[in-house]
């Protein structure tokens, strides 16, 4: 079992840049990322870039971990993107609106690769 | 080489308009002065998708223009239930024939507004919208508050141009003139600057304003000594500011309207801010995101009567969120065909979503491959607006503003695309009708 | 416009900018204007059904950013009046705030052919007219706001008229506008900082009055052959006991000279400026003072804001009006303030007969029309979406041509009604040439259209034409208010648009716009000013400030050059 943490996703500036340019390595580098807290690293034995795997009732990723000054304790950021929106409940609450932000998730440190993006929309189409 | 002034940016809602590049043999080389990091980034451009094409047995096979917005057009007529959506990084020249296409196939027409400032639209019609122009803010604001936003990335010159560090008539002295509060679950770039960051706990947003709004209509006591991780001596701190301001900003952005509480935590914000216009004047604005999210409201509303998660399979505008918004049509999986220009839902929309749309006939019409490509069966490469192409789009603050044609182009504009569809599928149901 | 001829026969013609008065009479039109004779032409029997020219709105609220936030934050108006596409007609939306299709369909099933936007911002004068153009049928026009502005109040201060208006040139050009709006002049800049200001208040910072940005507008407007003379939304409009303020504004103007025999101020909605009494308490109709100035002065038009009973959307320029009016009902509140320019606020409003203030303001707008003697100084308006939405015209326009259906209507109001409005005492009946001229000919005459062919039918004119199913002799207010409603035929350049109310064909509208004349040097020195309020003050940059030529694909310029 994972550690449990609050899962919000938003917007980054090379994110951004990238906004046209979303096959790219670039992209792929900042957004197939999860942001965490000194504290939350040591606790999940995670070094700066190893691999974490994001789970949540609707779906898991993997991710590179980074630290990220700022980000309080128990909360993870990943920026918008394929890989965040892959944890994201389509459940709108009758709004019109998914929740992006705010959702209960479990991480934990993994060997397992990450999946370039053409790769994770395969796996939506089994 | 020629030097074009006055270069509007397509890249987000603040669309810049004082952009200076350089063009040579038909190419941005230079991006001289206006622009951020990300409007650059943009102006300079990237790899395109290079040819209109059609998936045959899981691959896309290229093809000429006529043939792919065919093929879009029998989708589209064929369909019982379909989707078109995005709308936002385009001009309303496109979005208006998309408003007409639905009407003529009895489609629900959707924008991104559906996944960022939907719930912000909610609220509004709730309770109104206290506003003004970002040069407004940029001549009188003394304090300018940021509400889970982070312009330092989404805005990159928001504060530059319009707020902040902006100098105008009464802000001489930019910020030297004004103060920031910041309030946010993370300490952002932009909190960083604040004067005063409220780091807020997540999901409590609703509180705190709950907690601000009390204040200024003076009920303090009711407030406990900590509200959503923040002490009672720093609300009031900041209430005391928002009172003594001549004329408060609140900017708020996805922070209130992807969390917990939706549009009743925009409903809130726009209640502080009336509750702060008691004391003196305040005004409030969403950050929208792309740079024509505000225009597709806008036509949409003024052709149809509603601004986004219009549904016209019954011949006239049928409008309720939460039925109609294009999230809950996937997951129900009610949508038997889907259009998406200017926009990625592989990107952006929840896996459940495209779990959906992977099983159903999409086109596509972008300038750029990305997610969306890999599971679209029609991909249409278009101009970029803004670049490419000209045409009208609004402001983060509804201020209607021209997009220039930088350089020329062989690709369609979406206008054209959309004309060429729409035609077509005319066409194919005055066929059938005979 | 359309080729070809056609006959609109046996008609009863009002057109009493001619001076035709219930004659029967043909009416003959070739590629699109009227004209002498025609020889083979598609013919249309009137039969003895009344005719005018098509009718011409000097005041409503229909297009731009206002009025599309009206319909963003009410869907619930737009759940009202839906109709599905046809054939020819685009789906429909909205009852006080209808979208852009069912603007220009309504408006035609009344008989309408043109419509004057009340008040465009200018920052956001494309948006005024990419909805224009969205609105079918109608040729159309739209004032910018030039009044709040700070090169205004800047030139005001300094008594610059000349430049004044070289500014005043600049912007109805860049703006593509037709003339100078003002609203709540002073106020709305005092707005920016949450104030007001009344007719001999400083503005905040400006060091103005808005009787003196009133008086330079009309000046400066005057020095050019402007078809139409400033159109002034005054100070303190709503408020009790306002009419003291309107009947100064109204002799703000009274000394300045109109370049042609028309007003120097038309005055708008003055059903909102003819209050009495010190608070809602004491509200009372002034009505008769008001009328009684019209009467005496010439220098003057106005026209009604009449109240039409039920819920509509207020929305005006006047941004701290519209914050009363919401503190007032507790509603939702939108408003939205604009840089170095103007400002606005919209909140829904319910006119109801059973409050006595509601039934006096709606006894006001019927009273003006009726105790202003010469209906060419008046023309009907609702001011819409303010006083009520414009499908109500034809509610008005029964209430006038019937002292029964006012007396009728009188019992089921407030019982204020009969202490403290002069409502029910009075008899005067309109006839039909008298509407015709509160509906066509006297906005055609006042914004100086009757020159390029709206409001008349004499040879020449815009081949638009109204023929409504009734008789001249119809006297039954009900009759009176359907056949108003929809006509038997309205024709827009000599095409059938509307036929037996229904909407059968589209034709897109022309944009009728205005270019002042300026000399070049008066111009240049302006421009120092001016760029410099772009340089350091203005979010928009000069050079992408000016609306370009293709939001105005059916363009109609009027020249108005500089008097000598």
């Amino acid at each position: 079992m994972g550690t449990k943490v609050n899962l919000i996703s938003g917007r980054t500036i090379v994110q951004g840049q990238n906004l046209d340019n979303k096959l790219s390595e670039e992209y792929f580098n900042e957004v197939a990322t999860c942001e965490l807290n000194k504290a939350d690293m040591e606790r999940l034995g995670v070094a700066a870039d190893g691999h974490v795997k994001v789970k949540t009732s609707f779906g898991e990723v993997v991710v590179k971990a980074k630290e990220k000054g700022g980000t309080p304790e128990g909360i993870i950021f990943i920026p918008m993107g394929p890989w965040a929106n892959a944890l994201v409940s389509g459940n709108t609450h009758g709004a019109g609106m998914p929740q992006y932000k705010g959702i209960d998730a479990e991480i934990e440190k993994t060997e397992e690769e990450m999946l370039h993006v053409k790769d994770l929309m395969k796996t939506y189409m089994k | 080489m020629v030097e074009i002034t006055d270069v509007v940016c397509s890249l987000c809602g603040c669309v810049c308009d004082d952009i200076v590049v350089e063009v040579e043999d038909n190419k941005v080389t230079k991006v001289k002065k206006g622009a951020c990091s990300v409007g650059k980034s943009k102006l300079m451009g990237h790899g395109r998708i290079e040819s209109p094409a059609i998936r045959d047995n899981g691959t896309l096979k290229n093809c000429s223009y006529d043939d792919a917005i065919k093929k879009a057009a029998e989708i589209l007529a064929a369909a019982r239930r379909p989707l078109l959506y995005g709308w936002s990084s385009t001009v309303c020249e496109a979005d208006k024939v998309g408003v007409e296409l639905a009407e003529e196939i009895g489609a629900v027409i959707d924008n991104t507004a559906s996944v960022c400032h939907g719930p912000s639209v909610l609220a509004i019609q709730d309770v109104g919208l206290p506003s003004c122009t970002l040069g407004q803010v940029k001549n009188r604001a003394d304090l300018v508050i940021y509400w889970g936003a982070n312009p330092a990335a989404a805005h990159a010159n928001h504060m530059k141009r319009y707020s902040y560090i902006s100098k105008g008539y009464w802000t001489e002295e930019g910020k030297k003139n004004k103060k920031l509060v910041v309030v946010d679950v993370r300490r952002t770039a932009t909190a960083k600057m604040a004067d005063v960051f409220l780091q807020i706990e997540q999901g409590k947003d609703y509180l705190v304003f709950s907690a601000l709004r009390a204040m200024l209509l003076g009920y303090e006591d009711v407030v406990p000594e900590e509200v959503g991780g923040i002490s009672k001596k720093d609300l009031l701190e900041t209430v005391r500011m928002m009172k003594e301001a001549k004329f408060g900003m609140i900017f708020f952005g996805m922070g209130a309207t992807h969390t917990r509480g939706r549009h009743n935590n925009v409903v809130n914000a726009i209640q502080t801010t009336r509750a702060a216009h008691t004391h003196t004047k305040f005004s409030i604005m969403p950050m929208r995101g792309h740079y024509n999210v505000a225009g597709i409201n806008q036509v949409c509303t003024w052709e149809t009567g509603f601004p986004f998660a219009v549904d016209l399979s019954r011949g006239y505008a049928w409008y309720n969120p939460g039925e109609t918004s294009s999230t809950d049509l996937l997951v129900r999986r009610e949508c038997d065909a889907a259009l998406f220009i200017a926009t990625d839902p592989g990107a952006h929309f929840p896996g459940e979503s495209i779990r959906h749309l992977s099983k159903i006939p999409v086109i596509q019409i972008d300038p750029f491959p990305n997610p969306t490509t890999e599971f679209a069966d029609v991909v249409i490469p278009c101009a970029i607006s803004g670049v490419e192409a000209e045409g009208n789009v609004y402001r983060m603050d509804n201020i209607p503003i021209r997009l220039r044609k930088l350089v020329d182009t062989e690709y369609m504009a979406d206008e054209e695309i959309m004309k060429g569809i729409l035609e077509e599928v005319r066409a194919i149901k005055e066929k059938e009708g005979e | 416009m359309v080729e070809g001829e056609l006959l609109i026969r046996n008609g009863v013609v009002y057109d009493p900018i001619n001076g035709v008065n219930g004659e029967k009479k043909d009416i003959s039109i070739r590629d699109g204007k009227v004209v002498e004779e025609v020889t083979n032409p598609k013919v249309i029997d009137a039969e003895g059904r009344v005719v005018m020219p098509g009718g011409v709105d000097i005041h409503s609220h229909i297009a731009g950013g206002k009025v599309n936030a009206g319909r963003l934050f009410r869907p619930e108006d737009g759940r009202k009046g839906r109709e599905t596409k046809t054939k020819v007609c685009r789906a429909q939306s909205g009852y006080s705030v209808p979208n852009t299709f069912a603007t220009g369909y309504r408006y035609a099933k009344m008989g309408y052919t043109f419509v004057m936007e009340a008040a465009m911002p200018p920052l956001a004068a494309r948006h005024t007219h990419e909805e224009m153009v969205d609105i079918p049928i109608l040729d159309n026009a739209a004032m910018p706001l030039i009044d709040n502005n700070w090169m205004t109040m800047e030139y005001v201060k300094s008594g610059d008229t000349d430049l004044l208006a070289a500014y005043i040139a600049w912007m109805i050009k860049a703006t593509k506008g037709y003339g100078v709006k003002v609203v709540n002049p002073g106020g709305t800049e005092a707005w920016a900082w949450a104030k007001n200001c009344d007719i001999n208040d400083a503005v905040p910072y400006f060091d103005v009055t808005p009787a003196e940005i009133v008086k330079g507008l009309a000046e400066a407007t005057e020095k050019f052959e402007m078809p139409h003379s400033i159109h002034v939304h005054g100070n303190m409009l709503g408020h009790p006991g306002n009419f003291e303020t309107t009947l100064a504004t109204y002799d703000l103007v009274k000394g300045i000279k109109p370049y042609r025999n028309r007003p120097t101020m038309h005055a708008t909605h003055t059903q909102f400026h003819s209050y009495g009494g010190t608070s809602w308490r004491d509200f009372e109709s002034k009505a008769g003072a008001i009328a009684d100035y019209v009467n005496k002065n010439e220098h003057l038009s106005i026209d009604l804001g009449s109240i039409i009973l039920g819920d509509t959307t207020t929305m005006t320029a006047d941004g701290p009006m519209e914050y009363s009016l919401y503190q007032i009902t507790g509603r939702k509140w939108t408003n939205h303030d604009v840089e170095l320019e103007t400002g606005s606020g919209i909140t829904p409003f319910l006119y109801s007969g059973k409050s006595p203030v509601n039934t006096i303001q709606w006894a006001i707008g019927q009273e003006l029309a009726l105790l202003v003697k010469d209906p060419w100084k008046l023309a009907l308006t609702t001011d819409h979406p303010n006083a009520g939405p414009f499908i109500g015209y034809p509610i008005i326009i029964s209430m006038l041509m019937s002292k029964r259906r006012r007396d009728e209507s009188a019992e089921d109001m407030h019982k204020v009604i009969f202490d403290r409005a002069e409502y029910s005492s009075i008899d005067r009946e309109y006839d039909l040439n008298e509407i015709a001229i509160i509906t066509r000919g006297m906005a055609a005459k006042t914004l100086g259209l009757h020159e390029h062919g709206k409001g008349h039918l004499g040879v020449g004119a815009d081949g638009d034409v109204a023929i409504y199913d009734i008789s001249p002799e119809e006297r039954d207010a009900g009759k009176i208010q359907k056949a108003f409603l929809n006509t038997k035929y309205t024709i827009k350049g000599g095409e059938v648009v509307v036929k037996d109310g229904e909407v059968v064909a589209t034709p897109a509208g022309r944009t009728i716009f205005v270019t002042p004349e300026c000399d070049d040097k008066l111009t240049e020195e302006m421009m120092v000013k001016l760029k410099d309020k772009f340089d350091h003050y203005y979010s928009v940059t000069f050079n992408n400030y000016p609306v370009q030529d293709a939001y105005l694909p059916n363009p109609y310029e009027i020249k108005a050059p500089w008097r000598s």
